[in-house]
């Protein structure tokens, strides 16, 4: 479980994130949703220690994260899985290569241990075969296809997702939501998705923390999300005609 | 100025602390040695026998009277060579050629997050992208100046052959004559202190890079302007102390 205490963070003059605390479980998949500035990706940066918080706490299982040094978190980090925006693959390496990188650095694994590890994640995400390909090669679903493979290379205990459908189109969207929803399960893993995509919020949103103008506005499920009053919540979820008519069906 | 130095420091510090795994960082230290080494030795051979050929020809020149023997040219171009040419003009190329490299290797990592993987992955990023530039760099700096003087001198003897200024014989004798270690000494070290400056800067400006492609050429171009300001700066600094 991961718990986040109170979280500020300041940049310049600018307070992005106003006392942000909500708490994380294990085998579900944990959504941050808002508009755009409202501070979902601080949060997650915040979280996985790439920001440092201004004020406030992040505990991974107990453990206070933001109180360890960088060889300190090192155990931890291992048990973390990222998803980036972008993917963020090593473009000077191959599918396989991108993989096996944290396997090679922080563990006592064979050649073909490791070898057997790769094909196993690339196979659970549909990329059989794809080894030898580099990121340039690949579009833009298999770049995040490969983006989990490595994430969860490691065996993760907890996996952050940054805007997994960005530039996706939805059938693909759809995929990745489900390959998240399914790890999640599989593993048992923690798992915390940044995302505005709707069709994510009510297909895999079992706990989902509404961000507005960097603080916890709206806090539930994707089954309480369309019964809401909340004013600023019903604005950002049922802005597109698609999702007012959708509501008034319910 | 202070910050930015102060940040610098850091950053080297950083870059040098124990490997997670040392055979991933050796691997790592190979690939740039070939990237630096092999890379840049097409472009460094040919500046160096042009230079040492200009160098042979217009010292020639500049000592044609009856009252100095010619075979002085050989000897002076032979220490300009040594001193000055190979080590500082190769590494200002090399400034210009590894070191715009380095800064937009890196900066793009910044800018598309491949650091941010890295470092939620709990690998020390500096140390990985960082060390091994600068080991390459220290290393295969010197072995590039070291070939750079051999070049130049047979350029020299090239210019020799084909001008007619002062005949091989006395070049040879010239460059035979009075030579002294100390001059191979300071090349060697300014190639050391260069190949650490080019690497080191470079990488401080691609590592603290942010925004997007514009930016990461603006880091490269930062970086090879200040380290070529740095080499010119390091050669007074070197060239006062050790002659």
């Amino acid at each position: 479980m991961i718990e986040v205490k109170d979280i500020h963070k300041t940049f310049g003059d600018n307070e992005v994130l106003k006392g942000i605390s909500a708490k994380f479980e294990a085998g579900k998949n944990n959504l941050i949703i808002g508009g755009s500035g409202s501070g979902k990706t601080t949060l997650l940066k915040c979280i996985v220690g790439l920001h440092k918080p201004t004020k406030g706490e992040v505990f991974f299982s107990g453990q206070n994260f933001s109180e360890l040094s960088f060889e300190e978190r090192v155990p931890i980090r291992t048990e973390i899985g990222m998803l980036f925006q972008n993917s963020a693959l090593f473009d000077s390496m191959t599918v396989e290569e991108n993989i096996i990188f944290p396997l090679n650095l922080f563990t006592n694994q064979s050649k073909s241990e490791k070898l057997d590890r790769a094909n196993f994640c690339l196979e659970r995400v549909n990329l059989k075969g794809k080894n030898k390909l580099y990121p340039a090669e690949l579009s833009g679903g298999m770049k995040k296809r490969v983006g989990i493979a490595r994430a969860i290379s490691m065996q993760p205990k907890y996996l952050f997702v940054d805007e997994p459908n960005s530039g996706l189109d939805p059938k693909t969207s759809i995929l990745i939501d489900e390959l998240i929803n399914e790890l999640t399960d599989e593993y048992n893993i923690t798992t915390v998705v940044v995302t505005h995509d709707m069709n994510s919020v009510m297909g895999i949103g079992e706990h989902i923390v509404f961000l507005h103008q960097g603080q916890k506005w709206w806090e539930g499920s994707n089954k309480e999300i369309a019964h809401t009053d909340n004013k600023e919540l019903n604005d950002f979820v049922f802005a597109s005609k698609f999702m007012q008519a959708a509501k008034e069906k319910l | 100025m202070f910050y930015s130095l102060g940040r610098y420091i850091l950053l080297l510090r950083l870059s040098f602390k124990k490997p997670e795994k040392f055979d991933v960082y050796w691997k790592e230290i190979m690939r740039e040695m070939v990237s630096v080494g092999i890379g840049s030795l097409g472009i460094i051979a040919i500046i160096s026998v042009f230079i040492g050929a200009a160098t042979t020809i217009q010292v020639a020149f500049q000592l044609s009277s009856p009252l100095v023997p010619l075979s002085i040219a050989g000897k002076i171009a032979r220490d300009s060579t040594i001193l000055e040419f190979s080590p500082t003009i190769s590494s200002l190329v090399l400034a210009g050629r590894v070191g715009s490299s380095i800064a937009s290797q890196i900066g793009t990592m910044r800018v598309t997050e491949q650091i941010d993987a890295l470092e939620i992955m709990g690998v020390n990023a500096p140390g990985y992208l960082i060390a091994p530039k600068i080991m390459a760099g220290i290393t295969m700096v010197p072995l590039l100046v070291i070939i750079s003087i051999v070049l130049g001198i047979s350029g020299g003897y090239i210019a020799c052959v084909v001008s007619g200024d002062i005949t091989p014989a006395d070049y040879l004798a010239g460059v035979r004559d009075g030579f002294d270690g100390l001059t191979i000494r300071v090349a060697l070290v300014k190639a050391f202190v260069f190949g650490f400056l080019i690497c080191s800067i470079c990488s401080y400006q691609g590592f603290y890079t942010t925004g997007g492609a514009l930016e990461v050429g603006q880091s490269a171009t930062r970086g090879v302007v200040y380290s070529c300001v740095m080499i010119l700066f390091a050669d007074l600094v070197i060239t006062s102390l050790m002659l």
